[in-house]
């Protein structure tokens, strides 16, 4: 498990000054200078060779993805954009560093910037984070103030301009084109790809989109050096992570952790152990709600990192986790998440506007078990009819938990269907609510 | 007397404290791309109305107004207006309550959050204001903040860790016009666990940067 020497986010909790004054204590704006001074194509190269991976949720390599900007300067300006829509449920970790490391990510967003030639950083931040945006915007008053921002910014000779823009309660937008067009001011609907965001992304410039978490920890590593974070993890998986717990444990809290830990151990430490014990444990939701579950058995032994959770059939994500116990209707848990895919789903994709809806009427049903066994068949269908149709990933995301719930619990649905049939008479048709149930789904 | 919510108004103009917001905010993008003010000035707008009236909302006439003042048809404006949850187009009460109520929340307990604020406020359903123009109730999808849950945000302030008795407290409080305090409820430092941190133990940990 992680020691506190090597903990980036060292103000986590915001137990110590989040300003200027508290950040410099901590070590972030030392000699920026001399990081911008090894040259854009060294700071790739050892952001490529500490292997992290993007921590919003793909995985994808932070430093390669930089490489994929243009090298030749076309006129058109650079931009980095930094999400901070973090809207995925049961995530809550990059709330943790705009008001409690803000600095951290400012300054990390300059060296980031000037390694993809870009003179001006948006960060998109979820509108109902509104006191975060206030930290992070006071944050970057007094950065300009000292001379961190703007004309030669911090001493490196780079000009760089942060800019601060609120989302306004629309999941999708955590999507990176649906960001760009939103910051554009549109409604957010997800973009064609190609073209990437790196050949034409905000205002049909070069784009680079980043998680607030993979931008934040660059500073840290080019300070401290590639083999300082790769040493960290397991192979493929380096470095630490900012993680949560949510649901049924002790005490819930979000905390940094080295990947490749066993998801027990994680629980038992940080989360204090799952109420009433890890035998009554259910199941995990190991990555915000988009990944599948894992079922008890899994959690025994599984790794806390992207490679290892692939393999079980889920996914890091964004390494937020939710708990459940054994006192969980586990149906209604994964219907609550069809009834927030489909108030998210943007409406632009046939396949997901109206399948959200299909998969969430559906499963209302089956937390009430109203329904017949072969609709679970017909539900799964459903899913499939979805996945991969769409172009974002809402759709998948939408139809991975009711797969994983169908693929684990099955037979937890089968018996809620034969109760209700016992209990409002027989095996006829169940397509018409009783009249007792009538108010419960009028939603 | 029962609170009636305002009509849309024939004219809308920015104040002072708008005006100072919006040059702001227009100096963030450039010029020919200004539209990208759409989602800040709507704000702008809802803010206003909330200073003004005690309720945020934006009527139809400064939509209009923002469209001409970005450059862009009224329509893109509408619908952006109408795409985001967050905007309100009609008014809502002085306190706008809004639980979350997705797994994370729901696991820790927000029925008795949303069982709490609808006796404290007296509203019966979702998408309600109280009487007294006082509250609006609504559900919201995942606020982010999962390990402090559940979670109900009034205005723009979070209250965090809450249970029923909890909820009904803020909620008694801000009749009373108090101003309680957001973030957990239940006296812990924000997000770290319950009855002491468990990392980063030392006050502070200065780094060179040689290292």
């Amino acid at each position: 498990m992680l020691q506190d020497e090597n903990r980036i986010f060292t103000n986590l909790y915001g137990q110590n000054d989040w300003k200027l004054a508290g950040a410099r204590v901590r070590g972030d704006w030392h000699d920026t200078a001399s990081i911008l001074s090894r040259g854009s194509e060294a700071i790739i190269a050892e952001m490529k060779a500490s292997g992290l991976r993007g921590r919003g949720g793909a995985g994808f390599s932070t430093g390669m993805k930089w490489s994929f900007m243009p090298k030749n300067f076309d006129g058109r300006p650079h931009y980095l954009v930094i999400n901070g829509d973090e809207s995925e449920p049961g995530t809550c970790k990059d709330r943790e560093i705009m008001r409690h490391e803000p600095h951290k990510l400012i300054e990390s967003a300059l060296i980031a910037s000037f390694a993809l030639n870009a003179h001006a950083a948006y960060i998109y931040i979820r509108g109902e984070f509104y006191q975060e945006a206030q930290h992070l915007q006071a944050a970057v008053d007094e950065a300009y103030e000292a001379g961190l921002l703007g004309k030669n910014a911090a001493g490196t000779g780079w000009d760089f301009d942060f800019y601060i823009h609120r989302g306004a309660g629309a999941y999708i937008c955590g999507e990176e084109t649906a960001l760009l067009e939103s910051l554009e001011g549109k409604k957010g609907q997800p973009r064609m790809k190609p073209p990437f965001p790196a050949g034409a992304g905000l205002y049909g410039c070069p784009t680079t989109v980043n998680n607030v978490e993979s931008i934040a920890v660059a500073s840290t590593i080019l300070r401290r050096g590639a083999s300082w974070f790769s040493a960290l993890g397991r192979p493929n998986n380096a470095g630490t992570k900012l993680m949560a717990i949510s649901g049924h444990v002790n005490t819930p809290c979000v905390f940094e952790e080295e990947l490749g830990v066993p998801l027990k151990e994680i629980i038992e430490k940080h989360g204090g152990g799952v109420r009433g014990g890890w035998d009554n444990l259910l199941a995990v939701i190991p990555g915000g709600c988009s990944v599948p579950m894992l079922p008890k058995s899994v959690c025994e032994t599984v790794l806390m990192d992207y490679d290892s959770l692939r393999a079980v059939g889920s996914g890091l994500g964004t390494a937020c986790m939710i708990v459940m116990d054994r006192s969980t209707d586990i149906i209604e848990a994964i219907a609550r998440f069809s009834r927030f895919f489909k108030h998210e789903s943007c409406g632009q994709c046939t396949p997901c506007r109206e399948g959200t809806g299909w998969m969430m009427r559906m499963m209302d049903r089956m937390v009430q078990g109203r329904a017949e066994i072969e609709e679970i068949d017909l539900l799964e269908q459903v899913t499939r009819q979805i996945e991969g149709h769409t172009i974002c990933a809402l759709g998948d995301a939408a139809a991975w938990p009711v797969q994983g719930l169908i693929r684990h619990f099955r037979p937890e649905m089968e018996a809620r269907i034969q109760q209700y049939k016992a209990a409002h008479g027989g095996s006829g048709l169940v397509q018409v609510p009783a009249s007792d149930v009538l108010p419960a789904v009028a939603e | 007397m029962a609170w009636t919510p305002a009509e849309q108004p024939d004219s809308f103009e920015f104040d002072d404290i708008s005006e100072k917001e919006i040059a702001k905010i227009l100096s963030k993008y450039p010029e020919e791309r200004k539209a990208s003010g759409t989602l800040p000035l709507l704000y702008i707008v809802q803010d206003q109305l909330k200073r003004e009236t005690g309720h945020a909302w934006i009527p139809l006439v400064a939509m209009d107004l923002i469209a001409a003042r970005l450059a862009v048809p009224s329509v893109r404006v509408y619908e952006v207006a109408s795409f985001y949850t967050m905007f309100n187009t009609k008014p809502v009460g002085k306190y706008h309550l809004q639980i979350c109520t997705t797994t994370s929340c729901w696991l820790r307990g927000s029925d008795d959050v949303v069982a709490a604020c609808k006796k404290a406020a007296g509203v019966k359903e979702f998408g309600e204001t109280s009487e007294d123009g006082l509250f609006t109730l609504s559900h919201v999808e995942c606020l982010g903040a999962c390990a402090n849950a559940p979670i109900l945000q009034v205005n723009d302030d979070y209250y965090e860790d809450m249970n029923g008795p909890r909820t009904e407290a803020v909620i008694d409080a801000l009749r009373a016009g108090e101003d309680p305090a957001p973030g957990p409820s239940t006296g812990r430092l924000s997000s770290a666990p319950e009855g002491g941190r468990k990392t980063l133990l030392e006050e502070t940990s200065p780094r060179s940067s040689g290292e």
